[in-house]
């Protein structure tokens, strides 16, 4: 299968989707995104074959993983944006009401009400939600003028928050955050003025200690460890003084590939999933943990240039979004394994192992993808 | 256009904020990386220590004279760590075959396994002292499989408390939902019923923690809990475990054990409450089960065996077992209709056998055929008169009825401290209209006020309710809340801390006197030549104040006898039994149940006898048993 770019499409000006329908098999991928994707993951898999132990079996359950986020990113790069936007209330109500089931009628996996089960594939519709909220803010906004009214701005708070809090009472307080903040990065990008942001900002911080009190026992130990790791270093704040270690001792150069003496002594926890990133540090150094995060920035920026180059009020806030909330699972997950933030489980996007997240991640640059092909297709 | 204007100016604005943020995390990098690196390497160097948790000591459980019901007994326990097991399935498959396993549930295994990750052990069950030698020479073929000593609960007691403590079990994926991951970290078993499982929180105590120091490949060189004494420990940190507290029981094993034994053939439950400050003396229920099997890891065949046993071992009748009162609520409705003034109390009525309402040729017939001759409320509860009780129901009125059985307790949950309880029923005109949905079934009839009258109908209650009611009959009126925990220890330096009774709204009555008529009553139920509840209480060295009961599981028509011999033995009659003594300034009030017993005085009584022997510590000499 040869992966064509968007500009072999040519004269003929078919759209994406009607060229697959008729058996013109062209598909419509964005090659940067692609390739530095691509990229990231095979560094990925380098990294997970040192943290795992070295095992084949991991690796193989991993490799599966990606190939269904590359068949995801490669459907949705297929649909074009005006299909996504028609879709868009009806995903997100759908994605609600599956929420409500799960609360209802969920199956436990990992100490919380999240995972819905579908015959073999289980799966977490709240992981769905970091996509569904900024579709629905995008076209909520997309027939109004910009920036938002007041009561514009307190219908996408709502339409932000609810879910968020939902989830947050599974309880899943990092999946509640990022939720948040895709639809708080999706509602900055319609323009609200610097008064509202304030507004916004101070009511958050009003309500900073009714959350508190809404909070798990496990959910507070985890920010007063945060606050001072060094307070409990036999119980919570382990976790983070091994991973600086594993960081720090890494060096700019790095202890090299199977040598890292904190992830092969299993000094350092969840090595494969949330605290890859410091893997990588012991073992690649500074170097290495520097072309990573080139990677993503090429990414990052290759999406808000696509959002700025958009047609419409819609795409342009859903690209925009998309691109700066994977930038935030990047620094959040980066910041905590490297003792910048708080303890929250969120994966490093395309390199940690496992994660329903893989498969959505995918979808959101499959959209990303659609965008800026059928921006070219109407330039030309 | 200005909205791409502003729209551009705001993903500029963003990206200076990637590129900031971008630019902080380089910044943190390069300070842990560069600046730093050499203090990092060293402690990488010198990371030769490991953090493993170390379990609390669970607290044990005693009884009200200090005897030791649960404890804590050495055992080797198979445990997995899941991060270095690979094939999880075949290392199952393997020790089945070598019977590690027993019959533990499979699936269960392995979602646990895998739910739980980092350090944390994973118990896959205890194993005798034989399977553990049959492992320890196979241990180099399970990588990630090891034994270690662990402590398992032990109830000396078995049966006889399964009910009323409860037991633990192996941490299931369910229970790890509902508790903190960390607290539970070194620890295999959790509380799964009864007080084990309310006062989790109290026995549990708080995880520990050691440094291990280990060598490149992992292997532990030096462990502060295994080090001798003045062996040096390199400045490895150690945070001893805080041990659960000891829990001090309400129950007395002596009358627990005495009620269990006169129990052992029979269905049903018996509870002992002290009227004082509602102290549970005993709470049996039968048939039981030995909790000690759960403690040790009950496979999945026993224990579909057990909750499909048609005897039910595993449900709690003294909590949960619903029953029609039968005649045991006469003193309580005796009690109301003094206070509603819908008798006199010296009146007589005559009994000839069956009642009938005004207007009606529907027979309601007494116990006794032949009828009771006349009586009067006194004589009336001392030989069970149901005709007085029709007519005294019909002239209180179910509303009043209700109400009044409500004061005693019935109706709602008592507030024991353990779960399972239920509120049972007491009914109403308001009950029925939302019960049924077919109007011609929301009515309430008279006729359904006139078995009311000897507890038969919709009425029903558990034995823990009956004993509570007794104890407010014998407290005339007070009433506390049923509790088992009085008291608990601290395991090290002996703290101790002692639980306040709670006092609940007393029985109303206008005159105190009324009272004393209900308790001459029940007195003579068992003391006068004709009270019903007479022969199983001969010659006790104490006053007993009692009254029996009789609940139909099934109805007799109208023209049909109940035949004993011929009836199929689940749909006999339950016998029940209510007593307090001593009379003159009860400390017991007892409660017991017998399903498909035949009469209470008969089946219930001896048992009830049993219990008060064992509180007054009389030996029984078989007066009342025939």
């Amino acid at each position: 299968m040869a992966l064509a770019t968007t500009d072999d499409w040519g004269p003929n000006q078919q759209r994406p989707i009607r060229s697959l329908l008729s058996g013109d098999l062209r598909l419509n991928v964005d090659p940067v995104l692609l390739l530095t994707i691509l990229a990231i993951s095979g560094m990925g898999f380098v990294v997970l074959y040192s943290a795992v132990g070295e095992s084949g079996s991991l690796l193989l359950r991993q490799a599966v993983r990606c190939a269904a986020g590359l068949c995801a990113f490669l459907v949705m790069a297929q649909i074009p944006p005006r299909y996504l936007r028609v879709w868009s209330p009806w995903l997100f109500c759908g994605v609600f009401g599956l929420l409500l089931l799960v609360m209802i009628d969920g199956e436990v996996g990992k100490g919380a009400q999240r995972w819905l089960s579908l015959g073999i594939v289980s799966f977490q519709p709240s992981e769905l939600m970091k996509l569904a909220v900024p579709l629905m803010v995008a076209w909520f906004m997309h027939d109004r003028p910009l920036p938002p009214t007041l009561s514009q701005l307190s219908v996408l708070l709502m339409i932000v928050l609810v879910p968020a809090m939902l989830i947050a009472r599974q309880p899943d307080l990092g999946t509640a955050l990022l939720v948040v903040a895709a639809g708080g990065l999706t509602i900055l990008l319609t323009g609200i003025s610097k008064r509202m942001i304030g507004g916004v900002t101070l009511a958050g911080l009003i309500c900073a200690p009714i959350a508190w009190q809404f909070m798990l026992d496990y959910q507070r130990a985890r920010v007063l460890t945060f606050l001072n790791p060094e307070s409990d270093p036999l119980g919570a704040g382990y976790n983070i003084i091994q991973s600086k270690i594993a960081i720090g001792s890494g060096g700019v150069f790095g202890k090299g590939w199977l040598n890292g003496t904190q992830a092969h002594l299993e000094f350092l926890p969840e090595r494969s999933t949330d605290f890859i990133f410091a893997v990588m540090a012991e073992e690649f150094g500074l170097m290495g943990v520097l072309l990573l995060l080139a990677g993503y920035l090429v990414l990052v920026g290759r999406g808000l240039y696509i959002a700025i180059d958009a047609q419409d009020t819609f795409t342009r806030l859903l690209a925009g979004s998309l691109s700066l909330t994977f930038f935030v699972y990047v620094f959040v997950n980066a910041g905590m394994v490297s003792g910048l933030l708080p303890i929250v489980g969120v994966p490093l996007p395309l390199v940690s192992a496992g994660g329903t997240s893989m498969v959505t991640l995918m979808a959101g640059f499959g959209m990303l993808a659609a965008i800026s092909g059928h921006r070219k297709l109407l330039a030309q | 256009m200005r909205e791409q204007q502003l729209f551009q100016s705001r993903v500029i604005a963003c990206a200076i904020a990637v590129l900031l943020l971008t630019g902080a995390l380089v910044g943190r990098l390069v300070q842990l990386q560069v600046v730093d690196t050499r203090h990092f390497a060293e402690l990488s160097e010198g990371n030769r220590i490991r953090t493993a948790p170390l379990s609390p000591t669970r607290g044990l459980i005693f009884d009200r004279n200090g005897l030791l019901v649960a404890e804590n007994v050495p055992t080797w326990q198979l445990v997995a760590v899941p991060e270095e097991i690979d094939d999880l399935d075949g290392v199952l498959n393997e020790l089945q075959q070598l019977d590690l396993l027993a019959g533990a549930d499979r699936e269960e295994l392995m979602r646990l396994v895998r739910s739980r990750h980092g350090f944390e052990r994973v118990t896959l069950g205890n194993l005798s002292e034989s399977q553990a030698a049959r492992f320890a020479v196979r241990r180099h073929r399970f990588p990630g499989i090891d034994i270690q000593e662990g402590l398992v609960r032990y109830y000396p007691f078995g049966n006889a408390v399964a009910h009323a403590v409860g037991y633990v079990g192996s941490i299931s994926t369910d229970d790890l939902e509902t508790i903190d991951r960390g607290e539970y970290a070194a620890t295999s078993q959790i509380g799964k019923t009864g007080i084990e499982r309310r006062y989790e929180s109290i026995l549990h105590g708080a995880v520990g923690y050691r440094q291990q120091e280990v060598n490149a490949q992992g292997r532990v060189l030096l462990d502060p809990v295994a080090a001798e004494a003045g062996d040096s420990q390199r400045g490895l940190l150690m945070r001893w475990p805080t041990p659960g507290k000891h829990l001090i029981l309400s129950f007395d094993m002596r009358l627990q054990l005495a009620g269990a034994r006169a129990m052992q053939t029979l269905r049903g439950a018996a509870v002992a409450i002290d009227p004082r400050n509602g102290d549970l003396l005993a709470l049996v229920s039968t048939p039981a089960f030995d909790p000690n099997r759960f403690a040790a890891g009950l496979s999945r065949d026993d224990f579909v065996a057990l909750s499909t046993d048609p005897d039910n071992p595993l449900f709690n009748r003294a909590l949960a077992g619903r029953y029609p009162p039968g005649s045991t609520i006469k003193p309580m409705l005796g009690l109301a209709a003094l206070h509603h003034e819908s008798v006199i109390p010296h009146e007589d009525h005559y009994c000839g056998g069956h009642f009938s309402l005004p207007g009606s040729t529907h027979r309601y017939r007494d116990w006794r055929p032949e009828g009771h001759g006349p009586m009067n409320l006194h004589s009336a509860i001392v030989e069970s008169c149901d005709v007085y009780f029709y007519q005294l129901a019909v002239e209180l009125g179910i509303d009043n009825l209700g109400m009044s059985l409500k004061a005693f307790g019935f109706g709602s949950e008592t507030g024991l401290d353990i779960s399972g309880e239920v509120a049972g029923l007491v009914p109403s005109r308001e009950w029925k209209r939302q019960r049924f949905s077919n109007p011609s079934d929301q009515v309430w009839f008279p006729g359904e006020t006139v078995i009311a009258g000897i507890g038969q109908g919709y009425t029903q209650v558990t034995p823990l309710q009956l004993a509570h009611a007794a104890a407010a009959l014998a407290a005339r009126g007070k009433r506390f809340r049923p509790r088992l925990l009085v008291a608990t220890e601290d395991a090290v330096g002996g703290g101790y801390e002692q639980i306040e009774p709670v006092e609940l709204a007393a029985v109303p009555v206008d005159d105190e006197s009324h009272w004393q008529i209900v308790q001459d009553a029940m007195i003579g139920v068992t003391n006068e030549p004709r009270g019903s509840g007479r022969t199983a209480m001969l010659g006790t060295p104490y006053t007993v104040a009692g009254k029996t009961g009789t609940a139909q599981v099934f109805s007799v028509g109208q023209d049909e006898e109940y035949d004993e011999e011929t009836v199929d033995e689940r749909l006999r009659d339950h016998g029940l039994y209510l007593a307090f003594a001593p009379a003159e300034a009860p400390e017991i009030a007892v409660a017991v149940v017998v399903e498909n017993g035949g009469g209470g005085a008969r089946s219930a009584a001896p048992v009830a006898r049993a219990i008060l022997d064992a509180w007054f510590e009389t030996e029984n000499d078989g007066a009342g048993y025939d």
